[in-house]
């Protein structure tokens, strides 16, 4: 089953929905079916074999994806904010390609071998009008790799991780059903396109029948009015995103009372910043999803009434919950393992594995899958009695002091519960006598820096292994633009500097 | 007929329209309505009637499987046939819908 079909059957089945854009003047799915369908022509003349884009969140994109579906290309959406000669070498192994590009971005990669450059203006002219002539359907494709995504390795070459048709469509169809969005649903995308969750976010929304708003480029302001304006009622942020929706939305006194789910992930989410929002936003159903690229998105969740139980709970291990990623989905495994293999007992740590139809856990050239069809997922984590899932984050951030493996972020959360601190991070160093040793690099508010205060914070919440050794000031931490903190940046420069 | 997954297949006998979203283990034929379905693009229309003992009808968007085989199918049009493989009636699959998470 590829893609397309997707959209296909809700075309087919109610095309004069809004699919794509505004209220005033979005496109039908029929429209969007019919562009789509209008630009695989096009794609199906060239000689391409991957459709590149490399551009800013905008209705193109969806209409490049499943016109490249039909093609029987495969969709590649590029980080145009690598720097030229980063941008340019992965875009080169695209070959041969065509690359639609924003107007701006041309000259960035023009003349790189093997690709062709169709400028966005241009495909948007041909392929983004409201009544595209009929194009003849083009057969399925032989080719099963539906997207390639860059992963952003912070050594060596990117690896292109692989999502073939059938992980991406048992994805779709296994979390949501065909139509199951009211007509008057509309999602608002900011997640940027070469994330995963845009990608899932087009394909879920197609199938589901739910219309698509895209914010060019995130900025918690414009997220709000267009919330508000395009009358948003289910939108995916990650936790930075979050945090400064709920200061405009403080400042403005905006409530966004369409707004019915706000689904959240690709990092941690402090609990402070979850707790505000559920007390801002009382009519919305939040919802915590936890995902790889290599899954094809979400592999478990913490849904809207999981969120309220934990908030209004005095037990504190169902109020630990909003900390949690929830429960894995139905129609996948999940285990955790220890380093030899077998399964950790409840509360136990250990590395996240799982298996299912939607797992891609492929690289081009290379498959990290076992034959048993198990991916480990690099992640830590544990399981508690009643089965929810509670990520540690990578396993290569996990400080080992002495033989003892540490959470950086269970100290972080302590420590960003303490009033001195607006941010921190937590990592391990080298050190001669323990191997490693915990510091914490925090960004302070206003007021005096109290180290033995911390300490003792986090001393008397967790344990004195856990407490931090060496203790760092900055004015702001390193993130990438999805929100996730660069631990091994920081780590870089603290060694350097030691 | 060559049930394999992402086919589209329409009744027969009725308006129902189906999409293969698991293929069966083994070949066998996919009916609705107690009749073998039409490849999609047949240029056949339905005619006929549906078996009354056929006739528990099509959903948009709920899926139908048939454990023995293994074959699940997704409704894309509703009809008033149901839906058989090799003569066992497939189950309608209940799923709780999940929350939106992308």
């Amino acid at each position: 089953m590829q893609t397309p079909l997707l959209l296909d059957l809700t075309a087919d089945v109610c095309g004069d929905r809004k699919a794509l854009g505004t209220l005033a003047d979005g496109l039908d799915f029929a429209a969007m079916r019919g562009n789509a369908r209008a630009a695989a022509a096009r794609l199906a003349e060239s000689n391409a074999q991957n459709a590149v884009f490399v551009g800013l969140n905008g209705n193109a994109l969806p209409i490049l994806m499943f016109a490249s579906g039909m093609a029987g290309l495969s969709f590649v959406p590029v980080n145009y904010r690598l720097p030229d000669v980063d941008l340019r070498k992965l875009i080169a192994r695209t070959a041969p390609s065509l690359v639609v590009v924003d107007d701006d971005m041309h000259a960035r990669i023009d003349g790189i071998d093997g690709t062709t450059l169709v400028k966005r203006s241009e495909f948007e002219a041909r392929f983004l009008v409201a009544a595209p002539a009929e194009t003849e359907p083009l057969s399925e494709g032989e080719n099963d790799i539906a997207v390639l995504l860059f992963t952003s390795g912070t050594t060596g070459d990117p690896k292109a991780a692989v999502l073939r048709h059938a992980n991406l469509t048992s994805y779709v169809m296994s979390t949501v059903e065909l139509l199951g969005a009211d007509e008057d649903e509309a999602a608002l995308v900011s997640v940027p396109p070469y994330h995963i969750a845009g990608i899932s976010a087009v394909l879920t929304s197609a199938y589901g029948g739910r219309r698509i708003v895209y914010l060019p480029a995130f900025s918690a302001e414009e997220w709000v009015s267009i919330a508000s304006r395009e009358a948003i009622t289910h939108a995916m942020v990650v936790p930075t995103m979050l945090d400064r929706i709920l200061d405009v939305l403080a400042k403005t006194g905006e409530r966004l009372p369409a707004l019915r789910a706000l689904s959240y992930g690709g990092g941690r989410m402090p609990e402070p910043v979850i707790a505000r929002a559920l007390e801002a936003l009382p009519h919305v159903d939040f919802v915590n999803a936890y995902g790889l690229t290599e899954t094809s998105s979400t592999v478990a969740l913490l849904g809207a009434d999981d969120h309220r139980t934990a908030i209004a709970s005095d037990d504190p291990l169902v109020r630990r919950r909003l900390g949690s990623v929830g429960k894995p989905l139905p129609s996948l495994e999940l285990e955790i393992r220890r380093d030899d293999g077998s399964c950790c007992d409840a509360e136990e740590a250990g590395e996240i594995y799982v298996r299912g139809d939607q797992v891609s856990g492929e690289y081009l050239h290379k498959t990290a899958i076992a034959d048993d069809g198990w991916f480990a997922t690099n992640d830590a984590g544990w399981l508690d009695a009643d089965g929810y899932l509670f990520v540690e984050g990578r396993l290569d951030d996990v400080i080992v002091r002495g033989g003892e493996n540490i959470s950086p972020g269970e100290i972080e959360d302590v420590l960003r519960s303490h009033p001195q601190v607006a941010d921190v991070a937590v990592l391990g160093l080298p050190s001669v006598q323990w191997g490693e040793k915990v510091a914490a690099v925090i960004v302070a508010r206003e007021g005096p820096r109290d180290v033995d205060a911390l300490a003792a914070h986090v001393k008397a919440l967790l344990r004195s292994t856990k407490t931090p050794e060496s203790w760092y000031f900055r004015d702001e931490l390193p993130y990438n633009e999805t929100g996730k903190l660069l631990r091994r940046v920081l780590k870089a420069e603290l060694a350097n500097q030691d | 007929m060559d049930v394999k997954p992402g086919s589209r297949w329409k009744s027969a006998v009725c308006d129902a329209q189906i999409v293969v979203v698991r293929p069966p283990k083994q070949a066998g034929t996919l009916q609705c309505g107690g009749v073998a379905v039409l490849d999609l693009n047949d240029p056949a229309t339905s005619s006929g009637d549906v078996h009354p003992d056929h006739a528990g009808g099509v959903l948009v968007g709920k899926r139908y499987t048939d454990l023995d085989s293994g074959i699940e199918v997704l409704g894309a049009k509703a009809g008033k046939g149901s839906l058989a493989f090799d003569g066992r009636a497939l189950q309608l699959k209940d799923a709780k819908p999940l929350p939106a998470s992308d």
